[in-house]
């Protein structure tokens, strides 16, 4: 949820819209009671308004959307799991000596189905993001997430994930205890369970980090959201040798929802309200639990070996080469 | 001729040898140096050795023929899909367009793309043997990559037959962008496969090993074997030094450190892999 007492943050490309807005509001606030030429006059600006919001919005650069999701006031895991379960329990702990705050797990119920979810989780501002480490797992998150993805599949749980990270911790700490290790029998184990999981990229899905938990039967991305085999920063400074050129890396890589449906990376693209998720938690919830609950009917009708036969397949395509 | 003609021949003589020795061409990389220990070999001495600095045991990079070599017994070795080429699917250009840096690629290192895959024997036993390729754009894994070990694994999973990766890779193939990614899925679908036939698959570790091989088939060996101080790690040591700005330990990163932290079986100098392996595989032949 936003937080009163901190202003929005306005990306660049949103300050036309942002004072439009605001014009909009003084006008309203000025204009005297019950004139109807002039309350037409401000609803003609108000339409004109979300025409050039809608505008903005549809042709955002994919630097511009990674900005965008990247706001902290969109919506993170634990904003979404309140309006989109029934009821829910977070769950702790890897077994093995910790607890991520970055990965967040529980049980819960969605639409009458038992269900295991999973998430990254951001903070909201320095301090919270700081005890989340801005969503970046540690290993211990991903053999959270393992153990509880097996006790999923135990109990016959459809599992739900949700990537919203810049990608895994890089650390000491993390090279210490395995963050490779961690995230490869992640990948490898999801392809075990036979039960149906679906992943929704609702923010920033940072490479290996977001694919540690974004092996699924059914994959969604979120309009806005971007999928990276590496931050466009990071891509320009290796590529570019200068990282001044993320511009051109973020084109280049390929990283918004509708060139990822193409590629066949994500399978559906979850409307956003106007203004993305940020701007309405509530519809964006409402969109997401919707979307969720048909994706889990339709895989629900599969049997165990169908479903993974069927992820198998679905991973197994993945790729673009000659052969001669 | 009087003493005092006697320098200036002497100083012409000298010109002319000069001359001449600019005239022998010397084959490069006749001598190397070693990058360790600085020993000055004959290049013949260092192959014989597998690449290995006799003085210092220093690992020098070894190609993926010369590692065929190295362990498959003579003559056993087939290819599999040495016919699979790269594309461009995202039209990728960064300071040169990705299609021409494979083509210049493949003509520099004679191969078609980073992985090298195949069916031979060693001392006799059947094995699935996969050779990542460093010279090949750092030995990067796009979808050609991904692709030949998927078919590696379950080739040996449908043959029931163990598999081993030889790994040496910086990584994804950012210019294959999401594709690259998902071969990590891909090849860890695979291999799980293999793991419920209950199946034998090993992985060595080679320098470097770093990024989405790491976070993928490479540390998913039922058991994993590393050469001596090689390079495996997640993420890169400058990116770690420059989120916590403190010193790293001088071993962080190298086999050693991560067979202290439990997450190598083996350290073997590349001298002793093939009877290693060979020795391995012959303990998980069934008593039947």
């Amino acid at each position: 949820m936003i937080t009163s007492n901190r202003k929005l943050t306005v990306p660049d490309f949103m300050r036309p819209v942002a004072e439009l807005e605001s014009q909009v509001t003084e006008l309203k606030r000025l204009a005297p009671k019950n004139d109807k030429v002039i309350e037409n006059k401000i609803n003609r600006f108000q339409d004109q308004l979300t025409k050039l919001q809608k505008k903005i919005f549809s042709s955002l650069t994919p630097l511009q959307r990674l900005n965008l999701v990247r706001q902290s006031e969109r919506p993170t895991t634990l904003d979404y799991i309140p309006n989109i379960l029934d009821e829910w329990i977070e769950l702790h702990g890897d077994r093995g000596g910790a607890d991520d705050p970055a990965l967040v797990g529980g049980i819960g119920k969605i639409d009458g189905h038992s269900i295991v979810f999973i998430g990254h989780q951001r903070g909201r501002g320095t301090k919270e993001n700081v005890a989340r480490n801005f969503g970046m797992p540690a290993p211990g998150g991903y053999r959270k997430a393992l153990r509880l993805m097996k006790h999923a599949n135990r109990f016959g749980m459809p599992i739900l994930t949700f990537i919203d990270t810049p990608g895994a911790w890089a650390g000491l700490k993390a090279e210490e205890l395995g963050q490779g290790e961690a995230i490869a029998v992640n990948l490898r184990e999801m392809f075990s369970f036979e039960v149906p999981i679906i992943c929704t990229i609702i923010g920033e899905g940072g490479s290996g980090g977001a694919l540690g938990i974004g092996i699924g039967d059914s994959i969604i991305m979120l309009e806005y959201a971007v999928y990276t085999v590496a931050t466009p920063e990071a891509c320009a400074a290796i590529l570019w040798k200068n990282s001044k050129e993320s511009l051109a890396a973020a084109e280049a890589l390929k990283i918004t929802s509708h060139d990822l449906k193409v590629m066949g990376i994500v399978d559906e693209i979850l409307t956003e309200p106007i203004g993305g998720a940020q701007a309405d938690h509530q519809s964006a919830s409402k969109y997401l639990r919707e979307e969720l609950i048909k994706q889990l009917n339709i895989l629900l009708r599969l049997n165990k070996s169908q479903l993974k036969t069927q992820r198998y397949e679905k991973f197994r395509k993945m790729g673009a080469f000659y052969e001669i | 001729m009087s003493l005092s003609n006697w320098p200036l021949k002497k100083a012409n003589s000298k010109a002319y040898n000069i001359k001449s020795t600019k005239q022998i061409t010397i084959p490069d990389g006749l001598w190397v140096k070693c990058f360790d220990c600085g020993l000055l070999m004959y290049s013949k001495v260092l192959k014989r050795n597998l690449k290995v600095c006799p003085q210092c045991s220093y690992h020098f990079q070894a190609s993926s023929n010369e590692r065929i070599d190295q362990l498959i017994d003579q003559g056993s070795w087939e290819p599999m899909d040495a016919h699979l080429i790269s594309t461009d699917p995202l039209g990728f250009k960064d300071q040169k367009l990705y299609s021409q840096r494979l083509k210049d690629t493949a003509v520099k290192t004679g191969l078609q793309d980073a992985v090298q895959t195949g069916v031979g024997r060693m001392d006799g036993q059947k094995v699935y043997l996969g050779i990542m390729d460093f010279r090949f754009m750092g030995g990067s894994m796009g979808s050609v990559v991904g692709e030949k070990l998927t078919r590696l694994v379950e080739k040996a999973t449908q043959e029931r037959l163990p598999a081993i990766i030889i790994c040496a890779s910086g990584g994804a193939r950012m210019q294959e962008g999401m594709l690259s990614l998902m071969q990590m899925a891909k090849i860890s679908s695979a291999l799980e496969m293999h793991k419920k036939e209950n199946l034998l698959y090993i992985s060595v570790l080679t320098s470097p090993t770093t990024g989405g091989v790491t976070a993928s088939f490479a540390m998913l060996g039922d058991l994993i074997i590393a050469e001596p101080k090689a390079l495996i790690a997640f993420a890169g040591r400058r990116v770690i030094e420059q989120t916590i700005k403190e010193d790293l330990p001088d071993n962080f990163q190298s086999s050693e450190y991560l067979f202290e932290h439990g997450f190598l079986d083996l350290i073997v100098p590349r001298t002793q892999l093939r009877s290693k392996l060979i020795q391995i595989l012959y303990l998980h032949t069934n008593n039947d």
